[in-house]
């Protein structure tokens, strides 16, 4: 079972020493090369102030692509979590389980309490820029070394998908 | 730095000899310049300009590349097989290859052609023929993959073809090789060709929508030899201009006694006139068998067809259809230039080209000015068709393409060179040397209304000292030119697969925005399709098994598989369930007497394998996949016939005595 970096944001201005900046610029342009070949090395991912600080348009919340808010009701919609659990079985049932067992990639058990819905929706249809911008995205890579592939979900499919695994983290 | 200096010096005395040989002298610009190598690179991570297709002859596929780099981006196999992309090979894929005869896993394709609407390249298909056994083979240009196959009946050597009209409405097949119809008993002495043997020129029609191809109807013609052919466009668009040889009927020893004649002829085929007679009920029906190969995107299954019949229209009954235009000395190209008014011959064994005009042919019709007629087809007066000569032009002229300014660019194969020059006024205006003895020429679009003309590749058939030695079988050669100037200046040799003849080039954009990234597996509608790894499974009928297996980065499911028997054929139904671009994986099994599957992402490609004994049989991906591509494995066991070994398979299930350092 992966552990999950926890992410803390600090306003970049208050670390604003000129030296820091340029180590901060020097660690993102080695990460980005690291990215390249689907590995990266252990010093580039473990301060996530720094890559902050090199990416400060990243939002770590919300992670990067389409989706800024998702509309998510309290209660579960079944017919929309079926339509996503039949997307999970063509697309993501290779490489994922729907228990905390890793496969190829994590399990999706407690998926949806540790990442939030426009982050999980922009992963899984910008996955390849994901994987290069996410912290939490490459210290996963740095576990299963395979780059999860986008399998070019639609929109409804993603919030489809996203209600399965809501689903499955025992929304009812 | 040596070799440099002796190319530098073999190749300033070849161009002093060439000079000295030609009637115009040549200057040292004909020599490689400094700003060569500039030209012709295309930086690391940049995109080539032009796609070129060119055809692999007798490797019998297609060839892609970029220019002005020279580099190979891709070879599309059509008429061979294909093991490194299981064409040919997959179950799939081997219907494409039937034909009449049976399965032929070999052709020779010589002429690309791209499909064309209003006179311009669309980017839609690009077609090639087969000189062997008679076929015209259609490439889809979204995914780079022969998607169609029709054979010809009637037809031996399908060398005059696959050229088109101007908005695609027909790929014609002229026949090479004229023979006794294929209706009619062919067990005849050979030396009755003059009684027995056909020529036959096929009208293949191309549906607007989809492409597919039917044969519309044949031309019955005198037994001689069609060369090459192109079609009328702008004003001409509507007629056909076939090159003749061997217009002597002889049968045997071509090269002396196909030479006899001081002309030979350019036929011009009216083929609205023919649609008249077609339409009009005055074809008559001739039963034939011929086979017709698609290839579905859906199911990524081609299905053959054998067809029984075809239209044919006789050229000596139905006077108006074809006339005979005389051209020097065995033809070879037939070219029309972009206006659609100019109609070049290149006689092989001819020292000067001549020109002909369409306005005046039409005339020479009208007027009936005719000199005979040969074998029931009216034999057009020469002058009266003709426009003019280029004189001396060079020795064995052989193709021409165009640049729409104007000029004609025309291939001497016995004087290595490419002669540019006017089509108005005839003058030669420059030459330039090829390394050695060209064949066809390409400019991008050069046989079209509208050419592209930054380029002139030259396709040689001879290569000798280009290239590091490889043994007595050397590449052929493409040379690339820059014809943005008023002289040619060669930038680029490079080497090609098989035999270069025909090539034809456009500009990348008309191509490159439709490309396919990857089959969608919603729409994956092949039989055997597993959509999930929930839906693998492995199923006996009889002594056939079908594994239904998922490939994904960087396993396959099932990869354990137990109580395949000796005697069994089992058939391995593997999609690819990525859906990104650039995500194939490869399927291959010990001891298989068949090649690999290459699986496109949302594809289903299926791999026969017949186990000859018992044992464990390895299984694994072929294209690295992932970093733990090699991971990507399984196994198969093979019991005896009657064992009684259940059929059983699995995914990530150990036994649970298979080692004692085994722990989750």
């Amino acid at each position: 079972m992966p552990n999950l970096v926890p992410v803390i944001i600090k306003s970049p201005n208050l670390i604003s020493m000129k030296k820091f900046i340029s180590v901060c610029i020097i660690l993102t342009v080695l990460y980005a090369c690291g990215n390249q070949n689907g590995t990266v090395s252990n010093s580039s991912v473990t301060d996530e102030n720094k890559t902050e600080g090199g990416n400060p348009s990243y939002d770590p919340n919300r992670g990067e692509g389409k989706f800024k808010s998702v509309e998510v009701s309290g209660k579960l919609d079944d017919v929309m979590a079926e339509s996503g659990n039949k997307v999970y079985s063509v697309k993501c049932s290779s490489c994922h389980k729907t228990t905390e067992e890793k496969l190829v990639g994590p399990g999706w058990k407690g998926v949806t309490s540790k990442y939030s819905a426009p982050w999980i929706m922009n992963f899984i249809t910008n996955t390849d820029e994901m994987i290069t911008k996410d912290p939490r995205v490459q210290a996963q890579l740095e576990i299963c070394l395979v780059r999860m592939p986008n399998q070019n979900l639609t929109d409804t499919d993603a919030r489809q998908l996203y209600e399965f695994m809501r689903k499955n983290d025992g929304v009812k | 730095m040596q070799k440099t200096k002796y190319n530098t010096i073999a190749m300033a005395s070849f161009a002093l000899l060439l000079g000295m040989l030609s009637c115009k002298p040549k200057n040292a610009g004909n020599a490689v310049s400094a700003d060569a190598a500039a030209k012709a690179y295309v930086a690391p991570g940049k995109y080539d300009e032009y796609y070129n297709f060119v055809s692999g002859g007798f490797s019998g596929q297609m060839a892609v590349y970029g220019l002005p780099s020279g580099r190979l981006l891709r070879v599309i196999p059509a008429f061979s097989v294909d093991p490194e992309k299981g064409y040919g090979y997959s179950e799939e894929t081997k219907p494409m290859l039937n034909t009449s005869h049976g399965f032929v896993p070999w052709d020779d394709l010589h002429h690309p052609e791209m499909s064309q609407t209003n006179g311009e390249i669309d980017g839609r298909w690009v077609f090639g023929n087969a000189n062997n056994t008679p076929r015209v083979a259609r490439i889809d240009l979204t995914t780079f993959r022969t998607t169609e196959i029709i054979e010809l009946p009637n037809s031996a050597g399908n060398h005059s073809s696959p050229f088109i009209t101007e908005n695609t409405e027909y790929v014609v097949a002229g026949t090479r090789f004229s023979v006794p119809p294929d209706n009619v008993n062919g067990d005849v002495p050979i030396n009755t060709y003059k009684q027995n043997f056909k020529g036959t020129i096929s009208f293949i029609s191309v549906d607007k929508a989809d492409g597919k191809m039917d044969i519309a109807f044949q031309i019955q013609c005198p037994g001689v030899n069609f060369d090459l052919s192109h079609a009328g466009k702008g004003k001409s668009h509507g007629w056909f201009f076939f090159s003749c040889y061997n217009t002597e009927q002889s049968n045997t020893l071509l090269e002396v006694n196909a030479s006899q004649n001081d002309k030979d002829f350019i036929m011009a085929v009216n083929w609205k006139k023919a649609e008249e007679y077609l339409k009009a009920g005055k074809g008559r029906k001739q039963s034939v068998k011929y086979a017709s190969n698609r290839y579905d995107e859906k199911t990524h299954t081609a299905t053959s067809t054998i067809k029984t019949e075809v239209i044919v229209l006789d050229s000596k009954e139905l006077k108006d259809i074809c006339y005979m235009i005389p051209c020097p000395k065995s033809p070879h190209g037939c070219d029309i230039d972009p206006t659609g008014e100019y109609i070049v011959g290149s006689g092989k064994l001819a020292a000067l080209i001549p020109v002909f005009s369409f306005d005046k042919m039409i005339k020479a019709i009208a007027a009936k000015d005719y000199i005979g007629d040969y074998q029931g087809i009216p034999v057009i007066k020469y002058e009266s068709a003709l426009y003019g000569e280029v004189k001396k032009p060079g020795l064995g002229p052989l193709h021409t393409e165009f640049d729409g300014k104007g000029n004609a660019y025309t291939s001497f194969f016995v004087s290595s060179e490419v002669v540019k020059w006017n089509i108005k006024d005839l003058k030669v205006l420059d030459r330039a040397s090829t390394y050695y003895s060209v064949g066809h020429l390409c400019i991008p679009g050069g046989d079209s209304k509208k050419p592209s003309p930054k380029y002139l590749i030259a396709y040689n058939k001879i290569t000798k000292d280009r290239f590091l030695p490889t043994g007595p079988e050397l590449a052929q050669s493409a040379q690339l030119y820059d014809i943005s100037g008023d002289k040619m200046q060669l930038i680029l040799d490079f080497p090609t697969i098989g035999e270069p003849h025909y090539a034809q080039a456009v500009q990348a954009d008309v191509i490159r925005k439709n490309s396919l990234k990857f089959y969608k597996l919603e729409e994956n509608a092949n039989k055997y399709v597993s959509k999930g790894e929930g839906t693998t499974k492995v199923v006996r009928e009889g002594n056939k098994v079908h594994v239904y297996m998922t490939a994904i980065r960087s396993h396959f499911s099932p990869d354990n598989i137990e109580g395949i028997k000796l005697g069994d054929e089992v058939y391995f139904h593997v999609t690819n369930l990525e859906q990104d671009w650039d995500t194939p994986h490869g399927f291959a099994v010990k001891g298989a007497v068949n090649a690999e599957l290459l699986i496109m992402p949302g594809e289903t490609q299926t791999l026969k394998w017949v186990p000859e004994r018992i044992g464990m049989f390895p299984m694994y991906c072929t294209d690295f996949c992932s970093a733990l591509h090699q991971e990507m494995q399984g196994y198969v066991r093979v019991s005896p016939a009657g064992s009684n070994v259940p059929l059983t398979f699995s995914l990530g299930t150990n036994l649970p005595k298979a080692g004692p350092e085994v722990k989750k």
